[in-house]
């Protein structure tokens, strides 16, 4: 458990370093995959992981530090996701492919729409319409594109932390 | 052991018709009969020799064909290093031309002094418009400091640590600029929006703003230094019935390929909040 933990840090600042870069600097009319988002939610929908709360308070401290948006909205955002995916874990049983899509397209209205409204609370004029249709449908689109590379990918590092005990 | 005179005379004859002989060939009267004798000579010559080459040629072809791919290999490979080079040597080569105008600038504006910064990200978020840059509090970056280009104005320092810097682009949805027309003395505001475009918001009425007009920074507000290049105006849109009109605004600088910039540290913002009057409870 403890190394899962261990394991997020260099995990999570590698792919921030890789958000920052690269990702944030394709966007798809104005809007951007988020791969700390997809991370999260790959990660902790692995059936034997445990420490998803620990991987989301991570990438909101990094995108915290990184990132204009205030700390403690990433942090809070990255948390809802991961409690959002301890409920589906414990819903959904079968079809973990479909949940992350599923959970891909919810978690990112979420978080883009709880950093929206706190812009929009702190005086910045944001067109909500505007931001809807330019910035978070694409958004969801990136990320639905991404969501099964990076599950894959989370999965083997499930496997490789995690491997499966075989009885005799 | 003395010879016998019958073996002296044999001697002598077999000379004798072999010089004769020589003489004939000198003579050319054996051409006829050396040419049937050793016309068929030459062809046997001709097909054993053809015959060795072939032979030589099906044991040596094999490896040279194996030297020539192996040279072939070593040349591709070689032809592979040298494109990586060029493409990096063209990449340095653009480098130093956004570094070349950059020095241009600096050496234009002589009463400035810059710090050369490489931009190294964006904004996690597709909200705001912010760029990260590789110089902090270490090179003697603060918190406000305007940032440009050989093009224009950039943006201003939002934050800083000891080795890189957030920067808040003139673009981004909540940076207000306060700008003049370089064709007038209005004094206006210029908005970004979460499009990157920029606007020209609360221009009065009886301002005339025309398709072209340079827009300059006017240093009202101690945020920036006046009379930087901030764009030129891309159409205006003027209601009667408004108090104000807006218009859009180009920016001078290309923000979706920013890779360089100028921090200009000699410049202090003012903070002005508290000279801002407050309503009395």
């Amino acid at each position: 458990m403890i190394w899962a933990n261990l394991l997020a840090i260099p995990v999570l600042i590698i792919i921030t370093m890789l958000q920052i870069s690269i990702v944030s600097r394709m966007p798809l009319l104005h809007g951007t995959a988020d791969l700390l988002l997809l991370a999260i939610l790959g990660w902790t929908l692995q059936k034997r992981v445990r420490s998803g709360w620990f991987w989301a308070a991570t990438a909101g401290v990094l995108i915290g530090l990184s990132s204009a948006i205030s700390p403690f909205v990433a942090i809070a955002s990255y948390l809802l996701v991961a409690a959002l995916v301890q409920f589906f874990k414990r819903q959904v049983w079968q079809a973990p492919l479909l949940v992350m899509l599923l959970l891909t397209l919810i978690c990112t209205l979420l978080t883009q729409g709880i950093t929206l409204a706190t812009l929009v609370i702190s005086g910045t004029p944001l067109p909500i319409l505007d931001s809807l249709s330019l910035i978070t449908l694409p958004s969801i689109l990136l990320n639905m594109v991404l969501a099964v590379p990076i599950y894959i990918i989370m999965a083997d590092m499930a496997n490789w932390v995690f491997p499966e005990e075989i009885e005799g | 052991m003395k010879p016998t005179p019958q073996r002296t005379w044999q001697t002598a004859a077999l000379v004798l018709v072999l010089t004769g002989v020589f003489l004939l060939a000198l003579g050319g009267y054996l051409a006829p009969f050396l040419r049937t004798t050793l016309t068929p000579l030459v062809s046997v010559q001709q097909w054993l020799s053809s015959r060795y080459l072939a032979v030589v040629e099906f044991l040596t072809v094999p490896r040279d064909v194996a030297s020539l791919r192996q040279r072939a290999a070593e040349l591709e490979e070689q032809n592979a290093q040298l494109e990586t080079q060029i493409i990096d040597l063209q990449s340095q080569l653009r480098e130093a031309d956004v570094l070349y105008a950059l020095l241009d600038f600096a050496r234009s504006r002589p009463e400035n002094t810059y710090k050369a910064a490489a931009v190294i990200g964006r904004d996690p978020s597709p909200f705001l418009h912010y760029v990260i840059i590789d110089r902090g509090s270490d090179d003697g970056l603060r918190y406000g400091m305007p940032v440009v280009t050989a093009q224009g104005l950039v943006g201003r320092i939002a934050a800083v640590t000891s080795s890189a810097s957030r920067v808040q682009l003139v673009t981004d949805p909540s940076s207000i600029v306060n700008v003049r027309l370089k064709t007038g003395q209005s004094e206006v505001q210029l908005e970004g929006s979460i499009t990157g475009d920029l606007t020209l918001e609360m221009v009065p009425q009886d301002v005339t703003l025309t398709v072209g007009d340079l827009v300059l920074t006017s240093g009202i507000g101690g945020t920036y230094p006046a009379d930087i290049l901030v764009g030129q105006i891309l159409s205006a849109r003027k209601v009667l019935t408004d108090i104000f009109q807006t218009a859009s605004v180009q920016s001078a600088v290309d923000f979706s390929n920013l890779q360089a910039v100028l921090v200009i540290t000699n410049f202090r913002p003012v903070e002005i909040t508290p000279l801002i009057p407050t309503a009395i409870p």
